[in-house]
């Protein structure tokens, strides 16, 4: 049952989080939109200020729980550096192509209905689960 | 008060993916493997997030403006395009093949795991290069 609750439970506190963006400050809580815009040179001042403030707290809170539930945490199924290093690279170039992840599209867009959104999500399981499926064929995850 | 509440915001969004063991890539590809022992924990995480945000989403879109802003910054594109589709097909890729996606690498990155460290660095390489060279001159412009 907890394997059950805990996934919904923390599903929620995004939920929560991702309300508060919008409550307070009218913004999205979309990781890959947070982060590539803090890294884009022509961001205003102010526009990549709030962005920091926010990935400080997302990473300040995980070095905190690596501490805490350290058991929550683990390393990449690839055991191979190139691996993890061509997937880093297509995660980033590809949430930013496709203006979103798994909070922009996943969460955020789905809640609001966004066809976009619905549309990206879709793609990016289908795309994640037939790599998957090769890296599997292919003996990758063993 | 405003930038302390951006720091609690992205801890907050941080725990919800640490309880829901998004920090450890193996629910990740256990949601995305259908041909073996399919892992649901994505799956709940998902309609966890979107059950709270789908109603709050709406009862806060009543408002005129959010509490401390003078208006509501929301994705305005409604059209689907090559780029959207494209983009999340190689993000799938790359998120199948490490098991991250940016929140959970990025909560990740203070265990200084080596993998996590060559993840986030490539996807933050990968973002750069984004920002300095935009795809529009091979891809059209947007609008």
């Amino acid at each position: 049952v907890v394997r059950l609750i805990l996934p919904l439970l923390g599903g929620a506190l995004i939920g929560i989080s991702a309300t508060l963006l919008l409550l307070l400050h009218g913004r999205v809580a979309g990781i890959s939109g947070i982060v590539g815009a803090a890294l884009t040179p022509d961001t205003f001042p102010s526009e990549r200020r709030w962005r920091f403030q926010f990935l400080v707290g997302l990473i300040g809170a995980g070095a905190l729980l690596s501490f805490a539930m350290p058991a929550s945490f683990a390393s990449s199924p690839g055991t191979s550096l190139l691996r993890v290093g061509v997937a880093g690279l297509l995660v980033g170039y590809g949430t930013r192509l496709g203006s979103g992840c798994t909070s922009g599209h996943g969460v955020c867009g789905m809640s609001r209905l966004s066809t976009r959104s619905i549309v990206a999500t879709g793609t990016f399981i289908v795309s994640g689960a037939v790599t998957v499926f090769l890296m599997k064929q292919l003996g990758g995850y063993s | 008060v405003s930038g302390i509440s951006y720091v609690v915001i992205g801890a907050i969004f941080a725990l919800g993916l640490v309880v829901a063991g998004m920090t450890n890539p193996a629910h990740i590809v256990g949601f995305l493997d259908f041909s073996g022992d399919f892992d649901p924990t994505l799956l709940l995480v998902m309609v966890g997030a979107v059950l709270v945000h789908g109603v709050s989403y709406r009862v806060v879109m009543r408002r005129s403006s959010p509490l401390w802003a003078t208006k509501f910054s929301l994705p305005a594109m409604a059209a689907v395009d090559g780029r959207l589709v494209v983009g999340s097909a190689l993000f799938g890729v790359g998120w199948g093949l490490g098991g991250y996606c940016p929140g959970p690498a990025l909560v990740s990155l203070p265990t200084l795991d080596i993998e996590t460290l060559t993840f986030v660095g490539a996807m933050l390489l990968a973002m750069m290069v984004f920002a300095l060279f935009p795809p529009d001159r091979f891809l059209g412009s947007r609008r």
